[in-house]
């Protein structure tokens, strides 16, 4: 199975009562094989989609107070916006066991940056777990929800892009029952007034030295001796497996510590540093590691890694990049012909977004370039060629907030583009500062009625973005509905210059099913 | 015993069938097995890869490093030039020559196909003329995973097995199409004169 299987696998084994996610690349597929496993499809385990990631780790960090286990998913960035509770639930802690699996995607395959969300972890001061392998993933999710109940805290298991997406046989292990409804035996664990969060802070704290202790005994973490003493090897993750790609396991001559779980197990690096001349740091994601053990002042023994280029310094590693550094001599196939062209990903033949964008460029050409604030989603490919249509794409949401600050600015028109699911995600705030200001703003909202870019899981927003709008207090005579099809191309023209002349909120609503999402849910009734 | 291969294509194209039937076949051999998948953005029309890896021993990379593949096969035939680096010495090219051009600088197809036969092993075929010959339009990627499949390491038997696996449930016409296809496209390198 997939990583991301693997670890759907282990949680579901764990004993897990819920998943809660949002879909995003690379940590989709985990919660999407919950929902089609029958052991959690007759223990009824919760598996729908959350609107965000803030609400899905709310909502298990709700599970959890009520003694069960649950799993929470998400892609890094997504982490950001769940940021508040997971930084405040590293300091309640946990009743019933829960385990983070957030999805990093080291050389931005579908993202926006490639954050680390190993730092999370450090910044929570609470353990990370990172798989190796397709066994890993799957062991750690499950003995994650054992170390959460353990330690009271929750356990990040973070995944790369590569493995998350990468196959391989996995072993599974007992199926374990449901925990039992439970409140916490302290009933104001999750009470951070500060009196309390001080406590609770100091109890963090104190439990640092016991994570220290897991890292050091981890069956995860572990010291391989090497005849060669010159240079010492820490090797993170799945950068282990792009090591022993090129020695197999036990032929290495240099000493190594693979590390898979955090914090840093201090006994085996000490080990390491005072036998070795120097040391080399591989890591996949920033270079946590390798700062945390670089002196400041460059005095101490020689560390190499992303920081000094040994290794790139961005983008995710591969098996090359490990023999690079390690000065192997590795053939290489013929040069890639000059004669290959590039091919981005593109909106589909027929996708609706493309009739939208097309309409938008003839509407508001006269006005110039840079107006146009868009979001995250499948039309974000709306920046390229032939449509050239947006201006930006920062973070969910992002597209309204951003054209009604151009707005207040003085940039009008301003407008803002953003699909269903991304307004149910992170609009709507957005769109109620707007209300309240009476900002001279327009937004057109693409209803494909899909998370379209993660593979059309349904959206919150389905049958409800009329009365959301309203409901936030946008005059009605102002959310306009339109067709997006080449033929209805004059009158998307004529609704948007319609809307343009209005000096407040205008909403377009351009409704069109997602043509990936018709294809599968035909193949899947034939 | 150990096979890489390099599955390339475009999104959409279906590149993970052929490597869900190499991998069945693989794994009722109890080989080991590695395959690395292109998600996300890509999918949308963009280039698409799949590492796929199996050895009778623990495998350690979910990538193939850098001239390690044993064969490229790719569905398309630009997309089979863009993975070369990661062709091993005495590796193998086997690629549709039927374009996917969804780009406007696509280059001609002469252009692209003096660079394969540069190659000393490679396989070019038009496996959607093929596959419409045998009045099963949609099996151009069995046809494909025929002409690769002398290279693989497999026997024919076992790859026909994967094939019966993955299509059981789709019953025994869609199998035998898809039987039919493969064959055609294993005659196509069965044909092909030693070392070339």
């Amino acid at each position: 199975m997939l990583g991301v299987e693997a670890i759907g696998q282990g949680a579901i084994d764990g004993g897990i009562s819920g998943v809660y996610a949002y879909p995003g690349t690379p940590s989709t597929e985990i919660t999407e094989y919950i929902q089609n496993n029958e052991v959690a499809i007759t223990r009824n385990i919760h598996r729908l989609w959350s609107v965000n990631e803030k609400t899905a780790f709310e909502a298990a960090l709700g599970m959890s107070y009520a003694g069960k286990r649950s799993l929470v998913c998400m892609k890094h960035v997504g982490l950001n916006v769940a940021a508040d509770p997971f930084m405040n639930a590293c300091v309640t802690g946990v009743n019933g066991g829960l385990v983070l699996a957030v999805a990093d995607d080291p050389s931005m395959h579908s993202s926006q940056n490639e954050q680390d969300s190993r730092f999370y972890g450090k910044f929570g001061m609470v353990p990370v777990l990172e798989p190796s392998n397709q066994q890993e993933a799957y062991d750690m999710a499950y003995d994650g929800l054992e170390l959460s109940e353990q330690l009271k805290v929750p356990v990040v298991l973070r995944i790369t892009t590569r493995l998350a997406h990468s196959r391989s046989g996995v072993a599974s292990r007992p199926l374990k029952e449901e925990k039992p409804l439970g409140i916490p035996e302290n009933p104001k664990q999750f009470l951070l007034l500060p009196a309390y969060a001080r406590k609770y802070y100091q109890d963090l704290l104190g439990k640092q030295h016991k994570m220290l202790s897991h890292s050091e005994v981890s069956a995860w973490n572990r010291y391989q001796d090497g005849q060669d003493k010159s240079l010492g090897i820490i090797a993170c993750g799945i950068a282990w497996n792009y090591l022993m790609e090129h020695f197999g396991e036990g032929n290495l001559p240099h000493p190594v510590v693979k590390i898979c779980q955090y914090p840093l197990p201090v006994d085996m690096l000490k080990k390491l540093e005072e036998e070795c001349g120097e040391l080399l740091v591989m890591e996949e994601g920033y270079p946590l590691v390798e700062e945390q053990l670089t002196d400041f002042f460059g005095k101490g023994k020689k560390i190499s890694g992303r920081l000094n280029g040994v290794l790139p310094r961005a983008g995710e590693l591969n098996p090359d990049h490990v023999a690079k550094a390690l000065g192997l001599k590795v053939y290489t196939g013929p040069a890639v012909p000059p004669v290959v062209a590039n091919r981005p990903p593109a909106l589909c033949q027929g996708c609706g977004h493309q009739d939208v964008y097309f309409a938008l460029n003839a509407a508001i050409s006269v006005y110039g370039d840079g107006r146009v604030f868009s979001d995250i989603g499948c039309y974000t490919l709306g920046a390229l060629q032939p449509y050239d249509s947006i201006d930006t794409c920062v973070d969910m949401g992002a597209s309204i907030t951003m054209a009604k600050g151009a707005s207040d600015a003085g940039l009008i028109p301003a407008f803002a583009v953003i699909g269903d699911s991304t307004f149910t995600h992170s609009g709507i705030t957005g769109l109620l500062d707007c209300v309240v200001e009476k900002t001279n703003i327009n937004i057109i909202i693409l209803d494909n009625e899909a998370v379209a870019m993660t593979g059309g899981q349904d959206s919150s927003a389905a049958g409800k973005i009329e009365d959301i709008c309203a409901g936030i207090g946008v005059a009605p005579e102002h959310i306009r509905l339109v067709v997006p099809l080449k033929k209805n191309h004059e009158e998307m023209v004529k609704t948007i210059r319609e809307e343009i002349a209005f000096p407040g909120v205008s909403v377009i609503i351009a409704r069109r099913p997602c043509i990936q999402k018709i294809a599968r849910e035909k193949k899947s009734n034939r | 015993m150990k096979t890489d291969l390099i599955l390339a294509g475009v999104g959409g194209q279906g590149i993970l069938s052929i490597a869900a039937i190499v991998g069945a076949a693989a794994i009722e051999k109890g080989l080991y097995l590695k395959q690395s998948e292109t998600h996300g953005m890509s999918q949308r029309g963009g280039a698409v890869v799949s590492h796929l890896r199996i050895a009778d021993r623990p495998i350690a990379s979910d990538l193939i490093p850098q001239g390690g593949a044993d064969v490229i096969l790719s569905v398309e035939p630009m997309e089979s030039l863009r993975y070369l680096p990661f062709l091993s010495e005495k590796g193998w090219v086997v690629t549709n020559s039927t374009m996917f051009n969804n780009i406007p600088d696509y280059p001609e197809f002469e252009l692209i196909e003096k660079e394969i036969r540069k190659l000393p092993h490679s396989v070019l075929l038009d496996a959607d003329a093929i596959a419409r010959k045998l009045g099963h339009p949609r099996g151009s990627n069995m046809v494909m995973l025929g002409a690769a499949s002398p290279f693989l390491r497999l026997s024919k038997e076992e790859i026909i097995g994967g094939i019966e696996m993955i299509f059981r449930r789709k019953g025994p016409d869609v199998i035998k199409a898809n039987i039919n296809a493969f064959e055609a496209g294993l005659e196509i390198s069965g044909r092909l004169p030693e070392g070339k």
